[in-house]
């Protein structure tokens, strides 16, 4: 199989806009139910069911940022140099929160103590909403283009913070928070399921008016819109997510909250690809010149290392989507509290 | 204090940390997949009980393993951004297909064997324990062959300003690499050996769960003294092979000045670097340096005053490390023969118990020291040979990384000493017997 160099740039390009799709379906979901901890576990029963509904997912889940960061070394090895190191701070800040929720899930419940499972609550609580946020904050960023050239990065962690920017991040959160809370509304039963549901219902216009906010601050902060205005019919993947959220909303008055989890990774799906392909073929455009910015074509790797990794990928990716979701059906079913009576759970 | 030195400092704190709780999940996983097997074969409730309380200890360290992983993955973009440029088309390829391949399926599964015992037959679970060893162990195997890579590049040409792949066969079998993995995995494997026996020996000076913990002692003794054995094999392998592509490092880690034929090996010696010279050496043994380099005692041996002062290594702590880790390594193949001969009398044997328990942190000092070894005396070079360590650090702030090794120091020492001392915890109270 041999590919010209600039098709398997674009494969690339769109692999890796696909791998944090799948990491924002994945993860997003137990980020955001690590999110409502503090708000919709009233009790410690309520507390354990929500932390055992993702208990056994959320390091798989986690894989797929792994995965993307390091496809993202492997494909566009100056595009994972420059992006990481001109994020540092922020970046950092985001794996810090995980490191602290990761610990947590495993040492809440090793000792019997109110004030022990406050902190690492607490600790899940902010480790689940810092990296929502600061990953809206930065790929917002990015979508805007960031201040470098070839002296380097010239901006630091107040100029992220920009209007664009956190919009961003308030749009990451509340697709995350909806997403988490439609999981928690079909995995659990009675009172618990009531409540993840209306925060869902309640969430839902919210995440609306954001939407439509970030559309019309896109068009003019970023250049997101190019594509699409040279080929209109690729407007169908924004039409496909504003369908897909329409669905999130009947199912939730349907009350078949599965049906409506599965909407919501379809809106986060198509809600990436847009922007993705909006970037194409930019993956970290510059702000102060575009001659600058990185893109698929400038920043990859060579044509033996694409074609490797894309045979690679093209065997162990099925395989890793075929058992994962093996284990989501494993544990489909209903969480009541008698569950938590199994020495094992969190 | 310059950036270098910090990154640098981060580096080796962050690496270092992470393999605090590495082995004992390589060796562990392995033997309570054996223990599950067990149960699952036979059905006795005592493998059950020991599939429990070792896996529960196992869980514990797992989680600081993963989350401490994560942090490394990106580092290499964080603080070594020009290395990553430089050589992303090799070693960034081999991170990834690390993370497809290995991580995936650990994460996926271990997830599965913790929520998943009502919902599987007892030979599907431990065959799930079973493919998070494999695959746990899979993700040594490319870790180091990147590591390997670093340490002698192969299968590579500088193309555009950056090296780039030309043979991926050359890269995957590495000779350095192979033998880095083969001796990492059984120090790993000696670790959970020394941990497993340790913490038994403990409750068998108490006389608590005597059969429990003997059986536990058992198994694990088999499969320490094999991997005692074996990973002092390797070493000598591993030794000859540095000797040929890494002279330098082999000169650091004996403190050999002068380049000389016949060259002896010094049990003790006072590195002077600056007047480079030993400043005492005792317990000289004539021609050992070349024999053990090159399984020829008259063969010359390159001395550190044949390289110039800005390609030589430090030569303190790899001298240092590189004892401590060899005479370490004798003794785990001491005390693990005696336990062969003791194994079924273990409970006359108090002073024996005594003694393994305390050995339980020497198998951790080893394998850093180790690392110290093969990582410090590979500077200046970051690629050796290729790209030095000063070229390679990203153009970021001194106060960036400065803050950032602080908060490293300080969240990682929290999140450390609750993590022993959960271990600690559950590991003295004992199992939970199943009836
Ligand atoms: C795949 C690559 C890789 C792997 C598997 C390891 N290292 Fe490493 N190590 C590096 C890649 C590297 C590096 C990026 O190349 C560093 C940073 C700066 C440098 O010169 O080398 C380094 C530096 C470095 C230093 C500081 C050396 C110095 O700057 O003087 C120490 C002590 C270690 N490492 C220890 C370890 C430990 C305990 C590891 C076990 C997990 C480990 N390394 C695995
Ligand atoms: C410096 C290079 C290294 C990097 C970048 C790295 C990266 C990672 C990452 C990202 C994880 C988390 C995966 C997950 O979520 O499951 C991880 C865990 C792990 N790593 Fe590393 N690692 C390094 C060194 C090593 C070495 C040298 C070994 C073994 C010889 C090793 C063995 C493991 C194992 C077994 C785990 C599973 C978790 C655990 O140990 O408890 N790693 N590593
Ligand atoms: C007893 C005889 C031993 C010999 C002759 C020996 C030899 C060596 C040598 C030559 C290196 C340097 C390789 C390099 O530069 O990359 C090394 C590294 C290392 N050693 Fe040992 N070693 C011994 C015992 C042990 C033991 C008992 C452990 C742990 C329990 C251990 C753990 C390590 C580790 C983790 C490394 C770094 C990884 C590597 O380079 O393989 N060693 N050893």
């Amino acid at each position: 199989m041999v590919l010209e160099t600039t098709v398997l740039q674009s494969i690339w390009f769109f692999l890796w806009g696909l791998l944090w799709a799948v990491f924002f379906i994945t993860d997003g979901f137990d980020l955001g139910v690590g999110t409502l901890l503090p708000f919709l576990g009233k009790s410690e029963t309520d507390r354990r069911l929500m932390i055992n509904a993702i208990g056994p997912l959320w390091d798989g889940n986690e894989v797929w940022l792994i995965t993307a960061g390091g496809v993202t070394f492997a494909a566009f090895p100056a595009v994972y140099a420059v992006m990481f190191s001109s994020l540092y701070t922020p970046l950092l800040f985001i794996l810090f929160a995980l490191i602290f929720r990761g610990v947590s899930f495993e040492f809440r419940g090793k000792i019997e103590s109110a004030g022990w499972k406050k902190f690492w609550d607490t600790c899940i609580f902010i480790g689940s909403a810092a990296p929502a946020v600061l990953f809206g904050v930065a790929f917002a960023n990015i979508f805007k283009g960031l201040p470098f050239d070839d002296t380097g990065y010239h901006g630091n962690l107040i100029s992220l913070l920009n209007p664009y920017g956190i919009l961003g991040g308030v749009l990451f959160t509340l697709l995350f928070l909806e997403h988490g809370a439609l999981w928690l509304a079909a995995r659990t039963v009675g009172q618990l399921q009531n409540r993840a549901a209306s925060t869902a219902a309640k969430i839902w216009p919210v995440l609306l008016c954001v939407i439509v906010a970030f559309l019309v601050a896109s068009w003019f902060s970023t250049h997101l819109y190019a594509n699409y205005l040279k080929t209109p019919v690729l407007f169908i993947v924004l039409a496909l997510a504003v369908v897909a959220l329409i669905g999130v909303r009947v199912f939730i008055s349907q009350k078949q909250y599965f049906k409506a989890w599965f909407a919501s990774a379809a809106t986060i799906i198509s809600a990436t690809f847009f922007c993705i392909i909006g970037l194409y073929p930019n993956l970290f455009p510059s702000s102060m010149a575009p001659g600058f910015s990185l893109t698929a074509y400038n920043s990859s790797s060579s044509q033996l290392t694409l074609t490797i990794m894309l045979v690679v990928v093209a065997i162990i990716i099925p395989m890793v989507i075929a058992y994962q979701v093996w284990a989501y059906y494993l544990f489909k079913d209903k969480l009541t509290p008698k569950d938590l009576a199994y020495e094992e759970s969190y | 204090m310059d950036v270098v030195f910090l990154s640098r400092l981060q580096f080796a704190a962050a690496t270092m940390f992470h393999f605090l709780f590495v082995p004992l999940t390589l060796g562990l996983s392995i033997l309570v997949a054996y223990m599950e097997t067990k149960y699952a074969r036979t059905g006795d409730e005592t493998y059950l009980s020991m599939t429990k309380f070792w896996g529960k200890l196992m869980l514990i360290n797992f989680a600081l393993g993963v989350v401490t992983g994560i942090t490394l993955e990106f580092q290499f973009g964080t603080n070594w951004s020009r290395y990553s440029a430089y050589v992303g088309d090799i070693f960034g390829s081999i991170l990834a297909i690390e993370a497809t391949t290995s991580f995936f399926l650990e994460s996926t599964l271990i997830g599965v064997w913790v929520f998943g015992w009502q919902k599987l037959s007892r030979k599907a679970h431990a065959t799930v324990m079973w493919l998070v060893a494999l695959a746990g162990n899979l993700s040594g195997l490319w870790i180091l062959i990147a590591n390997g890579w670093m340490q002698h590049p192969v299968g590579y040409v500088i193309k555009n300003g950056r090296a780039e792949l030309d043979n991926f066969l050359a890269v995957v079998t590495n000779k350095f690499a192979i033998l880095e993995f083969l001796h990492t995995i059984s120090g790993a494997y000696v670790l959970s050996a020394f941990f497993v026996m340790g913490v038994s020996a403990y409750h068998l000076l108490k006389k608590n769960q005597i059969e429990f913990f003997t059986r536990s002692f058992r198994i694990a003794l088999v499969f320490g003294l094999a991997s005692s054995i074996f990973v002092a094999a390797i070493g000598d392998t591993h030794g000859v092979h540095v000797t040929q592509v890494q002279p330098a490092k082999l000169a650091a880690m004996e403190s050999h000045w002068e380049t000389s034929k016949g060259a002896p090996i010094h049990l003790f010696a006072i590195p002077d670097e600056k007047n480079e010279r030993n400043l005492i050496e005792i317990g000289s043994i004539p021609y050992m340096l070349s024999f053990l380099g090159y399984h020829d005692i008259n063969a010359e041996v390159k001395g550190l005053k044949d390289f110039p002062k800005d390609e030589r290594p430090p030569v303190w702590p790899v001298f240092i490390s590189f004892r401590g880790m060899v005479g370490l390594g004798v003794l785990f193949i001491l005390l693990t023969v005696v336990g062969w001969f003791k194994r079924n009398r273990l409970l006359e044997s108090p002073l024996y118990l005594k003694a393994m328990m305390f050995a339980i942190p020497l198998p951790y000092i080893a394998i850093e020291m180790g690392w110290i070894v093969a990582e410090v005396g590979r500077q200046p070079w970051i690629v050796y040979g290729v790209m030095r360590t000063s070229d390679a650090v990203s153009p970021i702030s001194t106060p960036q990384v400065f803050a950032s090794l602080i908060a490293f120091i300080l969240v990682y020492g929290f999140l450390g000493a609750i993590g022993f001392y959960l271990i600690f915890k559950n590991a003295k109270k004992g199992p939970k017997l199943a009836h």
